[in-house]
């Protein structure tokens, strides 16, 4: 897989928001590369500009520095061939589920016929299970069932680069394996590339083939990557006693808990409390009532 | 222009809801104690109105005739002021004190307008019967056909101005909805034009309608339009049109940023955009704007048609308190109430046209 060119590269991609005379540094010089094919999962904190990271890939955000390029050319805008499935859902609340994935299905295939439409509308939310809930508006579902939405969505448009930021972070335990299963299942028979975004480590390991850090922001930058050398298809139930699991996820634990500490001792380093004393009650707290006496 | 908040209260008539409820579901024993507890306490309410309405006009009316009779004793005479005495206390039309008329009066006002209407209907219907014949034979000469000209009764009055209402609320539809869209579009334009919608939003009607009043007139010359109801719908509409247009232009201005990059990230079209993501998002306002430019369009209308000496509703009070009938005082009061329903049942119906376009009440 290494050998061949990237699908999607970051080259010393730097972001930074200014604000007045100061300066939010979000990303500082990340270098990354990914390859035609694979599954590719981004673990980090939360607010570590991680989705600053995806927006630069869809292209909803540019580099202050740098460039991001999609198949050798700078990435302008975004595209239909790069799917995003937001952290927040994103869907529209005026529309039902059908309506919501029809959005994304006519602008993609406007040359389909109506009644391929309907059927690939309908392929792709039965997979997500929600059928039953066909004609309901996002209001009246929970919001795992609307991150399901979310994932139709994507997923019926099949884009080339499918780019999730935590897209299942709000489900419970049991649908999010479920839909884990789904999106696993979809991008390995097409053959599409896929970047993850993620704060469990766990879903990471399970789901994807490099796992990268991103160490926490301001100034984030990317850490080792870890190959997760795990036959597929991966099962769950099992994956607890493969001796490559446990070691990819204890290497990628102790450096994020590695992380951690080194941001909390950089913190206290750099910031000095300032000396207060508090106030005590009654009336020579008052400054102006000294003054009168 | 965020400076321009609207608040619309969410539950104007509980009572109402109560019997929505009702309807949908058998509700339990304790529902339907509610709905009698609230309806008594309306009918109680209704009750004190009427009594607190009878005692002011009997004080009134004895005020007004007392002074009367003292008046007649100092100009007239002893004999003159007890002759007034016996003829108030019968009840003749001729020498009844005018003041504020008691809940009875205006009940039979209404009756008398009410008959009115019925024999002006009837009047109506003969003079078509009669001028049937000669119509046809003139409709075949290509001439135009002979119209009912008598006065118009109550009800008819009523028509016309929800006829004229309905056109000044389009009127302003048509101008606040596109413009109140591109301007909503567009953060230079938006600011460019503040200071227009700032200015001419405060306007009183009697202004408007006199600006009106200038063009129209000038632009219709021989032309034989029937000018005095372009002149009040037009300005209807221009009176009533500023909520729609600051409610659409903020709705659009306004959008979630998430909808947006959905757009985004479809590459939808600039029109598909707007139609598809931008002014549905947008709809909640934009009919919050348009229930308030009824409600404004119905005030206005009453005191233009006033004004303007067009037909409808306000010019009948105008003329009722220049006529100074023994009733007239009663027959405004009847068109008050007249005027007070017909715009609570335009808000009503708004209100559901609201509700059934709003996409956030699904939360319940």
């Amino acid at each position: 897989m290494q050998e061949k060119i990237p699908i999607a590269e970051f080259r010393n991609v730097s972001v930074w928001f200014d604000q007045g005379n100061s300066r939010i540094e979000v990303l500082k010089e990340i270098n990354l590369k990914i390859y035609e094919g694979e599954f590719l999962a981004i673990v980090g904190f939360t607010g570590s500009g991680k989705t600053t990271l995806v927006s630069l890939l869809t292209g909803l955000l540019k580099p202050s520095k740098g460039e991001v390029l999609y198949r050798g050319k700078i990435v302008e805008g975004p595209d239909l061939e790069r799917g995003v499935i937001f952290q927040n859902y994103s869907l529209l609340p005026w529309l039902n589920v059908y309506e919501n994935v029809a959005l994304a299905v006519n602008v993609v295939y406007p040359d389909w016929d109506r009644k391929r439409r309907d059927a690939q509308i309908r392929k792709f939310v039965d997979m997500v299970n929600l059928t039953p809930a066909l004609l309901k508006k996002p209001n009246e579902l929970s919001g795992g069932m609307r991150q399901r939405v979310a994932v139709a969505r994507v997923l019926a448009t099949d884009p080339e680069l499918l780019l999730m930021d935590e897209p299942l972070g709000a489900l419970d335990a049991l649908t999010r394996g479920n839909l884990q299963n789904e999106i696993l299942k979809i991008w390995g028979a097409n053959k599409r590339t896929a970047l993850l975004i993620t704060n469990d480590v766990d879903e990471g390991i399970f789901m994807a083939d490099r796992i990268i850090p991103l160490n926490p922001g301001p100034n984030a930058t990317l850490g080792p990557e870890y190959k997760v050398s795990v036959g597929r298809p991966r099962i769950k139930a099992s994956l607890n006693s493969d001796p490559n699991f446990r070691a990819v996820r204890n290497n990628i634990l102790s450096y994020l808990a590695d992380l951690g500490e080194a941001a909390k001792q950089s913190k206290s380093n750099g910031l000095k409390l300032p000396d207060l004393k508090p106030l005590t009650p009654g009336l020579r707290s008052f400054p102006f009532r000294r003054k009168a006496i | 222009m965020s400076d321009f908040t609207i608040s619309v209260d969410k539950k104007p008539f509980a009572l109402f809801d109560r019997v929505k409820s009702l309807r949908i579901a058998p509700p339990p024993r304790k529902k339907l104690l509610d709905l009698f507890k609230n309806l008594a306490i309306s009918l109680l309410s209704m009750l004190v109105f009427l009594l607190v309405w009878q005692l002011g006009s009997s004080y009134l009316f004895n005020m007004e005739a007392s002074s009367k009779i003292e008046k007649a004793r100092i100009d007239q005479g002893d004999a003159a002021a007890a002759e007034l005495q016996m003829c108030i206390n019968s009840g003749n039309t001729s020498c009844q004190p005018n003041t504020l008329p008691s809940p009875a009066q205006v009940w039979s006002a209404g009756g008398v307008l009410w008959s009115d209407h019925v024999m002006i209907a009837r009047k109506k219907v003969e003079f078509k019967q009669k001028v049937a014949e000669t119509n046809q034979q003139r409709r075949a000469e290509g001439l135009t056909p002979i119209r009912y000209t008598g006065r118009p009764s109550f009800v008819d009055q009523i028509f016309t101005s929800i006829k004229t209402v309905l056109v000044g609320f389009l009127i302003s539809l048509l101008i606040a909805i596109p413009v109140g869209t591109v301007i909503g579009l567009n953060q230079t334009l938006r600011t460019s034009v503040n200071w227009l919608i700032q200015i001419f939003k405060p306007v009183s009607p009697v202004v408007w309608l006199l600006l009106v009043f200038m063009i129209v007139k000038t632009v219709t010359l021989n032309s034989g339009l029937d000018t005095s109801f372009i002149i009040s719908s037009i300005s209807v509409g221009l009176c009533a049109m500023w909520a729609t247009l600051v409610n659409t232009s903020l709705g659009v201005s306004s959008v979630n940023e998430d909808y947006l990059n959905v757009a985004k990230v479809l590459k939808l079209g600039v029109f598909k955009k707007i139609y598809r993501v931008i002014l549905p998002s947008a709809i909640p306002l934009i009919f919050t704007g348009m229930r308030i430019t009824v409600s404004v369009a119905w005030m206005v209308l009453i005191a233009i048609e006033l004004l303007a000496q067009s037909p409808g509703l306000g010019s009948f009070v105008w003329e009722e308190f220049q006529n100074g009938a023994n009733d007239s005082n009663a027959k405004i009061i009847v068109a008050m109430f007249v005027i007070g329903i017909i715009g609570f049942l335009l808000d009503r119906i708004m209100y559901w046209i609201q509700q059934s376009v709003s996409f956030e009440k699904a939360m319940a």
